[in-house]
């Protein structure tokens, strides 16, 4: 097939051919972005928190009327008996945070006391001998924390931990070239021995900002005083649901002076998760609701603009039968018509849809779009193209060569 | 003869329905992602105070050095309680109030009842008439009691329905925790969005505080902020709330009310002297560093406008841009197809204006059917909002009649700029030549 005659065919519709061309670089350039975005954040969502995410149950108490240290120390000491007392509970600790809560404590871990010379900031997490279990952690080395080592920390005071253990990810970037066990590390102004190391926690935000060290948690032996406590609760394998319902009037019915939220102070792991990512979620449906819809759009236009133009050409087409052309030559030539323009668009759009990327990421700290997303944009939208163009030019091809002595 | 050329229109596009669904659809879907999106956009980067937010300013000042910022972090967006405290001592603008978010819990005194949290702000007298919030009953308390400590408290009207059933309740006693308090003003409903003085705790777009009460009596009574604690930069601090006062730890708010510019000029050289003093007096150990925002650029600061929703925005306009070309493209091929038509009518004595204003209005058609269906659409978009935001956000975004107005303004114009171009070409078709073919 020469492309010459089509070339020449298309200098008389100079504005049908830019417009689809425009239109084909502009949905390329959006929809490369657009699935680029749902692929990240797509990404975020599978991340895996390190725990055993099925048959987990978070509570949020706060005491009422304002105990103090001593009073909150009995009150939570009751409560971890109570809940554990709970039909079809198998362990629960307190603590402040959670992985995907979205609030907790962020420190800096180092080498030395000095707070400035931190390697890597790390979540904190008040843990004590049930964590590991309730949260299903997996030990990779070192032990657990005993019950004795486990302090109580009144609000304000200064987090000390002569034992912490560390993620397989902190104690990697910590000592790179040696085992973390039994070495000190510093969160505070003394140094904190790592007694054991667990395979993966997440830290509590799902914040991009945060993203480079998602996995550096520390866990610190401590039962914290403060007027809020999260109880973290694993049910025995199939009594969730029951446990669930049970909680809340189980805690009130030991000690009412209290606040668990009846809306959303005892909520399932798969709920936190839910709410964790309820952003990203929302941002992949949008913009994949997009691409589509685009695509779409652009498809029918492409269809509407053909089948004009083959309206317009019917006479030609029959001369051009008359004089021998076959079918095949005619449905050539638009798929072949369909493809130059295709190939500008894709061109244009190709540059465009790199510059939209390098804008969004100085004006939103996005990632690099990868050069695949690009590839694979234009192979999608040169399909398109062609798909689009095959009803109109199949219906040119069934033009009869009789056309060529009508109307003239 | 515009209604004529109107119904010339509805006619045309009546002959090929499928090339006018087609059209009226992508108008209809553009203009609606577009709509939903700029409606969430419009919501959460409305102005909160827009006759004062010129003269609200918030200093910064930086409490940790340079060293803390190695890993690209910013100076802390909050004061230390020492500096909050230097600011407030020196009044050096017309009102000013240091603002801590906290909470309780209010026991009720029907003991059937369980208790509930409460939350709310810890401020100063100035915080009522600077931020404008209106009163139901009662106002706000005054400098003196600020000094004196006093145990009173403004509630909200949400708060003040739930205790009292809505009356007037100024005198009355509020538990909160182990505390008692008189309640001196009850708030009119106010809820500015942004919460502006507190969106450096992402506070942005909750529900009204409960109670507000003052900041020298929520430290006396230790109550802990709700908010953010910023330590990073901090070498460690003594054990217990006076330590916790005295440290580097930055999470007090602080806004100050400026007239006008001279003041904010003046303003911003008392803060350079007030951290250079500190510099010398052997607190700080770098060069003095210090800010002074007013409101917009506070919001602006703190990206209160989340990236999703400015980029949602972006996307969606980009999605109604090629909605537009691929209208031109599709109003081209309409048109040009009635060539033979345009020939007759112009030999027939039309003048091109005559043209213009025939195609005109049948591209007014389809942008007046398009908006229609970008209305609906909106509405879908209205009710699914939620799926896509954040619900204390999606909650924000709601059809209002400027939102409908719009819709249907935006589809007409963007359909009629959209038709200018093919509507050219149809006004310069040549009569002779189309006569002579047929």
């Amino acid at each position: 097939m020469q492309i010459g005659p089509v070339l020449a065919a298309l200098r008389h519709h100079k504005a049908g051919t830019l417009l689809i061309a425009v239109q084909i670089a502009l949905t390329l350039a959006i929809v490369c972005n657009a699935l680029f975005i749902v692929h990240a954040r797509l990404a975020r969502l599978s991340q895996p928190t390190g725990i055993d995410e099925s048959s987990l149950l978070v509570i949020g108490n706060e005491w009422a009327g304002k105990p103090n240290a001593d009073q909150m120390a009995s009150l939570m000491a009751a409560d971890l008996d109570t809940l554990r007392r709970v039909p079809g509970v198998a362990n629960v600790y307190a603590t402040n945070s959670f992985p995907l809560s979205n609030g907790g404590s962020a420190m800096g871990v180092g080498h030395s006391p000095d707070k400035l010379k931190y390697v890597t900031s790390a979540a904190a997490y008040y843990a004590d001998e049930n964590t590991l279990s309730t949260l299903g952690l997996k030990l990779v080395a070192g032990r657990n924390f005993n019950a004795n080592e486990i302090g109580l920390l009144d609000g304000k005071a200064y987090v000390h931990p002569a034992v912490v253990i560390l993620t397989r990810a902190l104690a990697m970037q910590m000592f790179p070239h040696e085992p973390a066990l039994g070495k000190p590390v510093y969160i505070s102004a003394s140094p904190s021995i790592v007694i054991g190391i667990v395979d993966r926690l997440r830290t509590p935000w799902v914040d991009n900002s945060m993203a480079k060290w998602a996995d550096s948690s520390v866990l610190v032996p401590y039962r914290r005083l403060t007027p809020v406590t999260q109880y973290v609760v694993r049910a025995q394998p199939g009594r969730l649901g029951d446990v669930r319902d049970h909680v809340r009037a189980a805690l009130y019915a030991a000690n009412r002076m209290r606040v668990i939220s009846a809306k959303d102070g005892v909520r399932t792991f798969a709920q936190v998760r839910e709410a964790a990512y309820r952003d990203d979620r929302g941002m992949a449906i949008l913009m994949s609701g997009i691409s589509v819809v685009l695509l779409l759009v652009t498809g029918a236009g492409i269809v509407g603009l053909s089948s004009f133009w083959v309206g317009q050409r019917r006479k030609q087409i029959g001369v051009r039968r008359a004089l021998g052309a076959t079918r095949h030559d005619i449905l050539r030539y638009f798929l072949t018509e369909n493809l130059l323009i295709a190939a500008a668009g894709v061109a244009i759009g190709g540059v465009l849809a790199i510059g939209l990327n390098l804008w969004l990421m100085r004006q939103f700290e996005m990632d690099r779009l990868g050069i695949g997303y690009v590839l694979g944009g234009v192979a999608a939208l040169l399909l398109l193209g062609q798909g689009a163009v095959l009803a109109p030019a199949l219906r040119a091809s069934r033009v009869p060569p009789v056309e060529a002595t009508r109307s003239v | 003869m515009l209604a004529y050329y109107l119904r010339l229109g509805l006619l045309s596009l009546r002959r090929n329905p499928v090339l006018t669904a087609l059209m009226v659809l992508a108008i209809g879907v553009g203009v609606a992602a577009s709509m939903t999106t700029y409606a969430v956009f419009r919501a959460v980067s409305a102005n909160p105070l827009p006759d004062k937010s010129s003269r609200l300013f918030v200093p910064q000042i930086d409490p940790w050095g340079p060293q803390a910022r190695l890993d690209g972090s910013d100076v802390p967006d909050a004061l230390t309680y020492t500096d909050a405290m230097a600011l407030m001592r020196d009044r050096r603008g017309a009102r000013q109030t240091a603002i801590y978010p906290m909470s309780h819990t209010l026991i009720p005194d029907d003991v059937s009842r369980e208790p509930f949290h409460v939350s709310g702000y810890a401020a100063y007298a100035d915080f009522f008439p600077m931020f404008d919030a209106p009163f139901a009953y009662g106002s706000g308390w005054d400098r003196a009691q600020d000094d004196a400590h006093a145990a009173v408290v403004v509630i909200s009207s949400q708060l003040n329905r739930q205790l009292f059933g809505g009356a007037n309740s100024v005198g009355r006693t509020l538990r909160l925790d182990d505390h008692d308090y008189r309640i001196v003003g009850v708030m009119a409903d106010w809820n500015p969005r942004p919460r502006f003085y507190d969106v450096n705790n992402d506070d942005a777009f909750n529900d009204p505080p409960d109670f507000i009460l003052p900041f020298t009596q929520a430290v006396d009574t230790h109550t802990d902020t709700d908010g953010n604690d910023l330590c990073r930069g901090t070498t460690g601090r003594e054990p217990g709330w006076d330590g916790w006062l005295r440290s580097g730890c930055a999470w007090v708010s602080f806004w100050v009310e400026l007239p006008d510019g001279a003041a904010a000029a003046a303003y911003r050289s008392y803060l350079q002297g007030y951290a250079a003093e500190q510099t010398r007096a052997g607190r700080f150990h770098w060069p003095p560093n210090t800010a002074l925002f007013d409101l917009t650029q506070w919001l602006r600061h703190e990206q209160v406008v989340p990236p999703a929703t400015r980029i949602s925005l972006l996307l969606s306009l980009g999605f109604f841009l090629v909605c537009l070309v691929n209208t031109v493209g599709l109003l081209l091929a309409k048109f040009m197809r009635r060539a033979g038509e345009i020939g007759v009518r112009r030999a027939l004595g039309a003048s091109r204006r005559e043209i213009w204003l025939q195609f005109l209005a049948e591209a007014a058609m389809v942008g007046i059917a398009g908006g229609v269906a970008g209305l609906l659409l909106t509405g879908v978009g209205m009710v699914s909002v939620g799926l896509v935001f954040e619900p204390e956000i999606a909650r924000l975004a709601h059809m209002s009649a400027g939102l409908i107005g719009l819709t249907l303004l935006c589809a007409l114009v963007a359909t009629v700029a959209a038709a200018f171009y093919p509507t050219w070409r149809a006004a310069h078709v040549q009569p002779a030549w189309q006569l002579k073919s047929h």
